[in-house]
C-alpha cells in the first residue's frame, strides 16, 4: 500500500519548552481524511498524539486545524487531495496551543455569551401554545448565520484576531446577526452595545479571509459589514435625532 | 497548579510578515493601501479650493503647480489607485448590504451592477461639464 | 495533582451537555433561580452528540393528527415493551416542549404561512415530524445551548471527564471529575445528580454513534448500584453509509427514496413490509420500522442479492427522482455529506448504504419522573431508559425524548435538592479513594494498547449482539468480554501526561464500555424469545408469556452481571400483532 507522510506539530509542555515537528508515515487511502490518518497514528504509532475529534461528519466543531497552511475540519479534509504529501498539520493558528494540536478557546466561549445569542422578546403577550408565525423569507434572512458550528476556522484565518484577541471576531459577531435578523427577536439594541465598541464589528477591517475558510457557508464577513452599516446608522440617528422619535 | 498551566500555554505569535504569506492576505493590504490615494484626493481638492478661493492669481499658479510632469504622474497613479480602490469595495457591498425587492433579495451582480452604472452616470455627467 | 477535597459543591450538578443535559439545567434554574445548577461534560456543549441528529423531532400538532395515534405508533414500533403511562406522557408533553424551543429560537421549517412544517417519517402513521431542513438535532443543541447562556445560575464545567459517583449511605451526591485540560481531579458535590451522558454505540466497530458515545453515565450508574433496562435492544439504522458509519437521515426515505437491491429491485416488498408505489405511503415500504427494515438487509445479503464492496454487502438508496431542488431544500446535510465523505452526488448517483449501530433503547432504569432507584440520582435521555421506546425507538421520537425528561429530570432533581441534607462525611474517603485509582492508572506501565482491546470488544459485539443473535455465540462472548475485562485492567494508559491527556480518556471509557458490554450481552443471552431490535435464531417467535417484561440488569459484588424481570405497564393497547404495509 502507497504511504503518505504526516509532519505532526507537537507541543507537551511538561516534557519540552518550545513546540517541534514529528513525521509519521501512514497508508495513502482513498476514503481516508486527515483524521483517519491522526487516529491510525494513535492507535498504531503513537498513542501520545493528543487532538479533538468526536462526530466524524462536520458537525460538531471539534476536529479544526491547520492542515498544509490552510485552516481546515481534519474530518473533511482528504489525504489525497493533498497527495504526494507530505502533509503538514499544526493546531488552529491565532490560539494558544494547550498540547499538540489542541487550542484553548475559552476566549471565544466568553465572547460568545456576551452577545447575548438568545432571543429577547417581550414575551407577556405570547402564547406558550402556538408557535410564533415565521414565514419561509423570514427565516431566510438569518438562516446562513445560523448555521456556525463555533468551529474556529474563521478566528484562526483572522488577521485582526491574530493581532488582537480582544476583537469580538468573525462567529460571535455572525451569531449576534443571527439573532438580530430573526423576526422572533426585539434584541438589537442591547447587543449593540457590545457590537459598537472598538473592539466589537470596527475592529473588523474586512479582510474577508473569515468568509473563505468557514466550512459552513455562514459569511461572517458579510454579517460584520451588515452589522456595522446598523451601528453607523443607529449612532448617526442617536447624534441627530431626539431620544422620543427613535 | 493552575498558575503554572496558564504560563505553559504556547502563544502563537503573528509573523511580522503575515500579511505575504497569502494571496488574500496581500491583496487586503494593497487594498488597505490604495486608500492613500483617495487621501491624497481630498487634500488636492482642499488645495484647489484654497486656491479658488484666494483669487485668479492663486488659481493660475495652482493649475501651473498641478501641471508639472511629476505631478501629472502622480495624479494619474493616483488615479488608477482609486480605481482599484472603488472597484474592490462595489465587490464587496453586496455582501455588506442585503436590499429586498418585494421580499426577494436583490443577487449581488445586480447591486454590484447598479454600483458601476451609478458611477459611470455621475463621472460622464462631471465629464459633460468640465468638457462644455 | 490536587487533594481530593470537596471542592466545589451545586445543588444540582448535571453529566453531560446534550440535549438533555441542557434541557434539564434550564429546568433546574426556571424551578428556583437560587438553586446553583453545574453541567459537566466531557467536550464543550455544543460539540454533544445531539449535534448530529439529523432528521426530526415528533410530536402530534398537524390537525389531523391525535395523541393516540403517535402513542399507537410508538407502542407498536416498540414491539409492545414500552411502558404505556410514560409514553402517553411523553406524547404529551412533546409538543409543548416543541413549541418552547421554538419560542427560544429553534428554526423549524415552516410551511409559506408561516407554521412549523411536518414531514413522514418511518413507522409513522401521520405526518408529525418537526423538522429544521435535516441538520434539526444541530438546531436544536445550538439553540439549547445559547438558551442556556442567559441562567446565571448555571456553571459550566466544560471539557471535564466524570470518573465516579459519590455514593454516601445509598444517596448520590456529588461526582468525581478530570479537568482535560490540566489533570486536576476534583470532587463535586452536589444534593443530587442528573445523568444525561447519551448512547454508547461506540461500543460496536460500525456505528452512526460520535467518539464521544462510550455509555459513560450507564456505567457509572451500574457501578453506584442502579439497574440498567433492556440493554439487548441496540437499534440499527437501515442506512449508514460504508466505511465512515456516516448517516443518511430516514427523512431521505420520508421525501420519497427508495432502497433498492443490486438488481434495482425495491425488495422490502418482499419482507411483508407492503406495494411498491411511486410515492412514499406512511408505515409501509421504505417508511417501514427500523429493526424490520435492517432485518431485510440481512436477508436479503444472505440470497447474495447485495452488491460487494470493501466494506462488506450494500444495497442502494435512490434519491435521484426527487431531483435537485427538493434535495437542496429538504436535504441539504444529505446531499453534502455524500459530496464530503463520499464524493457522489445523490442527484446522479446512487448512494450505497447497510445497516449500521444507531441507538441504545435500553438504559439507566427510571420512572416517569426521570428518578433511578438509587437517592438523589436521575437520569434522563438516550442514557437513560423510561421506557418509552420499548423493543426499537421510532426515529424521531429521541429529540423530543431528551427534551421531555430533560427537563422532567431537571424538574424533579430541583425538587429533591431542595428538600436534601447536606453529604455525610463518607463521601471525602470515597473521592480520595477516586483519585489514587486515577493516579494509579495514569503511572501503569506496559500492558496491551487501549485500542486493541477496544477493537477486540467491538468485534465481539458485532459478532454476538448483532441484527440476529444466538445462544451459543451470545455465551461465547460473555466469556471473552469477562477476559477482555482482565486484559483492560492490566493495561498501561501509554501517556503520563497530565495536560489534556486523550489516551486517558480513551482507557476510561474503554472501562465504562466493557460495563455496558456485558450488560448488553448478558441481558440478550436471557431473552429467549425475538422481539424488535433482539432477533434470536434459535427463539425466532415473540414471547409474551415469558417475556413482556423489562430485563434489569444488576452489577455483582464481583463484577459479574445479575439479570431481574419487571412487568411492562399496559393501559390501552393490549400486545397485538405488528403490522406494517397491510
Ligand atoms: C447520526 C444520528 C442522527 C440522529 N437523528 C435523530 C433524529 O433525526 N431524530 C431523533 O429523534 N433522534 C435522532 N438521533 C438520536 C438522538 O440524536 C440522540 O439519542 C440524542 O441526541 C441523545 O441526546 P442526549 O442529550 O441524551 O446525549 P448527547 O447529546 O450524546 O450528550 C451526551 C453528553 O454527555 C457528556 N458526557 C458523556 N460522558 C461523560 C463523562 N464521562 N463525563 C462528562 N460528560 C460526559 C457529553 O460530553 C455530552 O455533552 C440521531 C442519532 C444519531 C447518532
Ligand atoms: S463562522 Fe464558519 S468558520 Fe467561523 S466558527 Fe462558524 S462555522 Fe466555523
Ligand atoms: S469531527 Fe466533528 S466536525 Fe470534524
Amino acid at each position: 500500500m502507497k504511504e503518505i507522510t504526516l509532519r505532526v506539530f507537537r507541543y507537551r509542555p511538561e516534557a519540552e519548552a518550545e513546540p517541534t515537528f514529528q513525521e509519521y508515515a501512514v497508508p495513502l487511502r482513498d476514503d481516508w481524511a486527515v483524521l483517519d490518518a491522526l487516529n491510525y497514528v494513535k492507535e498504531e504509532i503513537d498513542p501520545t498524539l493528543s487532538y479533538r475529534w468526536s462526530c466524524r461528519m462536520g458537525i460538531c466543531g471539534s476536529c479544526g486545524m491547520t492542515v498544509n497552511g490552510d485552516p481546515k475540519l481534519s474530518c473533511g479534509t482528504f489525504l489525497v487531495d493533498h497527495a504526494p504529501g507530505p502533509i503538514t498539520v499544526e493546531p488552529l493558528r491565532n490560539f494558544p496551543v494547550i498540547r499538540d494540536l489542541v487550542i484553548e478557546m475559552t476566549d471565544f466561549m466568553q465572547k460568545l455569551g456576551a452577545v447575548q445569542p438568545w432571543i429577547i422578546r417581550d414575551e407577556s403577550d405570547d402564547d406558550p401554545d402556538t408557535e410564533l408565525l415565521q414565514t419561509p423569507s423570514e427565516m431566510d434572512d438569518y438562516k446562513r448565520y445560523s448555521m456556525c458550528i463555533n468551529c474556529m476556522l474563521c478566528y484562526s484565518a483572522c488577521p485582526v484576531y491574530g493581532l488582537d484577541s480582544k476583537f469580538i471576531g468573525p462567529a460571535a459577531i455572525a451569531l449576534a446577526q443571527r439573532y438580530n435578523l430573526d423576526s422572533r427577536d426585539e434584541g438589537q439594541e442591547e447587543r449593540l452595545d457590545v457590537l459598537s465598541e472598538d473592539e466589537g464589528v470596527w475592529g473588523c477591517t474586512f479582510v474577508g479571509e473569515c468568509t473563505r475558510a468557514c466550512p459552513k457557508g455562514v459569511d461572517p464577513a458579510g454579517a460584520i459589514q451588515r452589522a456595522k452599516l446598523i451601528a453607523a446608522n443607529e449612532a448617526v440617528k442617536a447624534f441627530l435625532l431626539p431620544r422620543w422619535v427613535r | 497548579m493552575t498558575t503554572d498551566f496558564w504560563q505553559r500555554l504556547h502563544r502563537q505569535r503573528v509573523p511580522l510578515l503575515w500579511w505575504t504569506s497569502r494571496r488574500t492576505y496581500l491583496l487586503f493590504v494593497v487594498r488597505e493601501l490604495t486608500s492613500v490615494a483617495v487621501v491624497w484626493f481630498v487634500v488636492y481638492l482642499l488645495l484647489l479650493v484654497r486656491s479658488v478661493g484666494a483669487g485668479p492669481g492663486d488659481y493660475e499658479r495652482f493649475l501651473d503647480w498641478s501641471a508639472q510632469p511629476w505631478m501629472v504622474v502622480l495624479n494619474a497613479l493616483a488615479l488608477a489607485l482609486a480605481i482599484v480602490h472603488t472597484i474592490t469595495w462595489f465587490m464587496v457591498t453586496p455582501q455588506a448590504m442585503v436590499l429586498k425587492v418585494r421580499g426577494r433579495r436583490v443577487p449581488g451582480v445586480a447591486l454590484a451592477g447598479a454600483l458601476y452604472v451609478a458611477w459611470f452616470a455621475v463621472s460622464a455627467v462631471i465629464l459633460l461639464l468640465v468638457l462644455a | 495533582m490536587t487533594a481530593p477535597e470537596v471542592t466545589s459543591t451545586h445543588d444540582v450538578v448535571i453529566v453531560g451537555g446534550g440535549g438533555a443535559g441542557l434541557r434539564a439545567a434550564i429546568a433546574v434554574a426556571e424551578t428556583d433561580p437560587r438553586l446553583s445548577v453545574a453541567v459537566v461534560s466531557k467536550v464543550y456543549p455544543m460539540r454533544s452528540h445531539t449535534v448530529s441528529a439529523e432528521g426530526g423531532a415528533a410530536a402530534a400538532i398537524a390537525a389531523e393528527d391525535s395523541f393516540d395515534e403517535h402513542v399507537y405508533d410508538t407502542v407498536s414500533g416498540g414491539d409492545w415493551l414500552c411502558d404505556q403511562d410514560a409514553v402517553e406522557l411523553f406524547v404529551h408533553e412533546a409538543r409543548a416542549e416543541l413549541l418552547r424551543l421554538e419560542h427560544w429560537g429553534c428554526p423549524w421549517s415552516r410551511t409559506p404561512d408561516g407554521h412549523v412544517a411536518v414531514r413522514a417519517f418511518g413507522g409513522m402513521k401521520k405526518m408529525r415530524t418537526w423538522f429544521a431542513a435535516d441538520k434539526t438535532g444541530f438546531h436544536l443543541l445550538h439553540t439549547l445551548f445559547q438558551t442556556s447562556l442567559k441562567y446565571r445560575p448555571v456553571t459550566r464545567y466544560d471539557e471535564w471527564y466524570a470518573t465516579r459517583l459519590l455514593v454516601d449511605d445509598g444517596r448520590v451526591c456529588g461526582v468525581v471529575a478530570i479537568e482535560l485540560m490540566t489533570g486536576r481531579i476534583e470532587a463535586i458535590g452536589a444534593k443530587a445528580v442528573v445523568l444525561a451522558t447519551g448512547g454508547g454505540g461506540r461500543v460496536f466497530p460500525f456505528t452512526t454513534n460520535a467518539n464521544i458515545c462510550t455509555g459513560d453515565g450507564m456505567a457509572l450508574a451500574y457501578r453506584a448500584g442502579a439497574p440498567l433496562k433492556d440493554m439487548e435492544f441496540v437499534q440499527y439504522h437501515p442506512t449508514g453509509l460504508p466505511f465512515t458509519g456516516i448517516l443518511i437521515t430516514e427523512a431521505a426515505r420520508a421525501e420519497g427514496g427508495w432502497l433498492l437491491n443490486k438488481d434495482g429491485y425495491r425488495y422490502l416488498q418482499d419482507y411483508d413490509l407492503g406495494t411498491p408505489t411511486p410515492e412514499p405511503v406512511l408505515r409501509s415500504m421504505e417508511l417501514g420500522p427500523r429493526d424490520r427494515l435492517s432485518q431485510a438487509f440481512v436477508h436479503e445479503a444472505a440470497k447474495g442479492r447485495t452488491i460487494d464492496t470493501p466494506y462488506g454487502p450494500v444495497v442502494h438508496l435512490d434519491l435521484r427522482h426527487l431531483g435537485a431542488a427538493k434535495i437542496e431544500a429538504k436535504l441539504p446535510m444529505v446531499r453534502e455529506l455524500c459530496l464530503d465523505y463520499e464524493r457522489i452526488d445523490p442527484v446522479r448517483d446512487l448512494v450505497p448504504v447497510r445497516p449500521v449501530v444507531h441507538y441504545m433503547m435500553g438504559g439507566v432504569h427510571t420512572d416517569v419522573r426521570a428518578a433511578t432507584p438509587l437517592g438523589g440520582l436521575f437520569a434522563a435521555g438516550e442514557t437513560a431508559c423510561v421506557s418509552i421506546n420499548g423493543a426499537n425507538r421510532l426515529g424521531s421520537n429521541s429529540l423530543p425524548e431528551i427534551l421531555v425528561f430533560g427537563a422532567r429530570a431537571g424538574a424533579a432533581a430541583a425538587a429533591y435538592a431542595m428538600e436534601a441534607a447536606p453529604a455525610g462525611a463518607g463521601v471525602a474517603a470515597q473521592a480520595a479513594d477516586e483519585t489514587r485509582r486515577l493516579e494509579e492508572l495514569l503511572d501503569r506501565a506496559g500492558g496491551e494498547s487501549i485500542a486493541a482491546i477496544r477493537t477486540a470488544m467491538q468485534h465481539t459485539m458485532e459478532g454476538a449482539a448483532g441484527i440476529y443473535r444466538d445462544g451459543d455465540t451470545l455465551a461465547k462472548a460473555v466469556d471473552t468480554l469477562r477476559e477482555l475485562q482482565e486484559r483492560a485492567t492490566a493495561a498501561g494508559v501509554g501517556d503520563r501526561s497530565r495536560t489534556f491527556n486523550t489516551q486517558l480518556v480513551a482507557a476510561l471509557e474503554l472501562a465504562a464500555m466493557l460495563d455496558i458490554a456485558e450488560s448488553i450481552v448478558h441481558s440478550a443471552l436471557r431473552r429467549e424469545e425475538s422481539r424488535g431490535a433482539h432477533q434470536r435464531t434459535d427463539f425466532p417467535a415473540r414471547d409474551d408469556v415469558r417475556f413482556l417484561a423489562h430485563s434489569m440488569a444488576y452489577r455483582e459484588a464481583d463484577g459479574g452481571c445479575r439479570i431481574e424481570y419487571q412487568p411492562v405497564t399496559v393501559t390501552r393497547w393490549p400486545p397485538g400483532e405488528r403490522v406494517y404495509g397491510r
